[in-house]
């Protein structure tokens, strides 16, 4: 399969008009953005404003209320095999039966029926993906054996095998320590770069993920917005998502941080 | 108790000859069927789903109907309801015992009407391998087929939506329908099953010897075999230690199960010893960035 080039590269996510409704109330309404492909998008905003539920329409898992939703140039559909998608609380379900390598084949085969062996290829590609998120020593060990950091590493590799042009990651650093997160923000950037995959992560804590972030989708005041992060990493906007007073402090290399009070 | 010299004489009987052959595709069907028991949590299932099958037993008994017929009308009916209830395991959970508590309440009501055969009632708590007519082995043989061949063909997505639900979901894997497919499957085998083991016993042929093989190895392909192994071990010491002491096979087919399971444990404590200290290596690196040389 080729792909054109980069100025042909449908937008990842374009969201034109929607509105989407749960249990009988509406989580968001007039959604009107475009992620442009290859980004690495931050997705913020308080809990309960609908992050997930964003992700979920746009696997196809949950219909639009209103409005038109394009994904990667198509409409949402279950089972699209360009997604990559990784779940909030990944770690709760797992039980004692699949090793980290099982978990990782299933997100190349796990949807076909019938009988038939793993091939060489699909072994390899396991493999590769274990190596890549840092899980190839643990690859044999159950999942229930597993950290929870270690855990999420796996995850991330069930999403990459079968090199998936969007990653749908729901708070990946939630359980993370601070070394474990900052190797996981780094692995996000270099399959950004090697691969020009658009990478869109659910945080609550911007700062680990502020060095390979490119833009944000906010979720503000009852709406969905995308923006550059430099736009969006701002005292106002920040402190008027969260509710709670936010410093934004850039040091003297450049970097920036956010902090509250 | 009393040891019976002409054992090997009696191994050659019809009974136990239809004895043998039934309780090893039992034990083929129950084997595999444990380890996807398993990774969907769905022990409790099993074992209400055996119990579920007794009102069906004791009304076929009641109406002058075949045993299995009315065991597997109540147990694939009762496995529908339970798998069309919520697909998460607690939602299922509280299904699963309603449902179980209404079944076991007819039970009680049509063994009470049915009182001319009581030791048919045994059968169906208890088991009775040594009672399976040649027409009740085409019938297992059918079930053994029909399960055996319908696990081959969803196991994939069936491990997927049992382990990673959310993400399987994602993926298009039909998580509801394979739930309800597996139920039906189960119930099937619990059918089978519970006329060789009983209502009461059941736990052990389905859940049991899958249980051993997990502890042992996660390898897929060999958690299955090992599960149908420990399974058919179980079905033909009891059957011999039953033909030598003249005892109910049952008794010794589950104990043999039981046995293996203890061994297994005994064998791997200390994998769970293991498991419960910090994971070590929490720190992982990550490699390098590798450059890609193609
Ligand atoms: N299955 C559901 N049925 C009905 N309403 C739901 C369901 N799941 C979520 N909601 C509602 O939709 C809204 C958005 O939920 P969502 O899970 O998308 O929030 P979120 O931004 O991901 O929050 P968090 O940061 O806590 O993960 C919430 O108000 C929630 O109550
Ligand atoms: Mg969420």
């Amino acid at each position: 399969m080729t792909t054109g080039s980069p100025s042909e590269t449908p937008p990842a996510l374009v969201l034109d008009g929607v509105s989407v409704v749960r249990g009988g109330r509406t989580v968001w309404d007039e959604g009107t953005l475009t992620v442009p492909a290859g980004a690495v998008v931050g997705v913020i905003g308080p809990n309960g404003a609908g992050k997930t539920t964003l992700f979920q329409l746009a696997l196809g898992l949950l219909p639009a209320a209103t409005g038109r939703i394009e994904v990667l140039g198509g409409a949402p559909r279950r089972g699209n095999r360009r997604i990559g998608y990784v779940p909030q609380n990944y770690t709760a379900a797992l039980g004692e039966a699949v090793r980290a390598r099982d978990l990782v084949m299933l997100g190349l085969t796990g949807n076909r029926f019938g009988v038939r062996r793993a091939t060489p290829d699909e072994r390899a590609r396991v493999d590769d993906a274990l190596r890549r998120v840092g899980a190839a020593g643990y690859a044999d060990r159950r999942m229930s054996e597993l950290s929870g950091g270690q855990q999420q590493r796996v995850a991330i590799a069930q999403a990459i095998v079968d090199d998936a042009d969007l990653l749908l990651l729901d708070e990946p650093l939630a359980n993370l320590d601070l070394r474990n997160s900052q190797e996981i923000v780094t692995l996000l950037g270099e399959l950004r770069r090697e691969r020009a995959v658009t990478i869109m992560v659910v945080a609550h804590d911007l700062n680990p993920l502020l060095p390979v972030l490119t833009d944000a989708v906010y979720l503000l005041d009852g709406h969905p917005h995308h923006d550059v992060i430099g736009e969006v990493v701002t005292e106002d906007l920040l402190t008027h998502l969260y509710g709670t007073r936010v410093r934004v402090v850039r040091t003297a290399q450049g970097d920036l941080f956010t902090r509250s009070g | 108790m009393r040891f019976q010299e002409n054992w090997l004489q009696i191994l050659q009987t019809t009974f136990m000859q239809h004895a043998l052959v039934g309780g090893s595709l039992v034990a083929v069907t129950a084997g595999l069927m444990g380890y996807f028991v398993i990774t969907r949590q769905n022990a409790f299932a099993a074992h209400a789903l055996a119990h579920i099958g007794f009102p069906g037993a004791t009304g076929a008994i009641l109406v002058g109907a075949p045993v299995t017929l009315g065991l597997a009308v109540f147990c694939v009916g009762g496995g529908l309801l339970i798998g069309l209830f919520g697909k998460r395991v607690a939602e299922r959970e509280i299904a699963t015992g309603t449902i179980l508590a209404f079944a076991t309440g007819l039970g009680v009501l049509f063994a009470s009407l049915a009182t001319a055969n009581a030791s048919t009632t045994t059968n169906v708590l208890f088991g009775n391998l040594l009672a399976i007519s040649r027409d009740q082995l085409w019938l297992f043989g059918g079930f053994t087929l029909l399960v055996v061949g319908a696990l081959a063909l969803i196991a994939r997505p069936l491990v997927f939506a049992s382990v990673d639900p959310a993400v399987a979901e994602a993926r298009g894997v039909p998580v509801r329908a394979l739930g309800v497919a597996f139920v039906v499957l189960l119930a099937l085998t619990v059918t089978m099953a519970v006329q060789v083991v009983g209502t009461l016993l059941l736990f052990a042929l389905v859940v049991t010897p899958a249980a051993a093989a997990l502890r042992l190895t996660a390898r897929p392909g060999a958690v299955a075999a090992l599960s149908v192994a420990f399974a058919l071990v179980s079905v033909w010491v009891g059957l011999v230690l039953s033909a030598m002491v003249d005892l109910p096979p049952s008794f010794f087919v589950v104990s043999v199960a039981v046995l293996v399971w203890v061994v297994v444990l005994v064998v791997t404590r200390d994998r769970g010893r293991r498991t419960a200290t910090p994971a070590r290596g929490g720190h992982d690196r990550l490699p390098a960035v590798p450059e890609r040389t193609h």
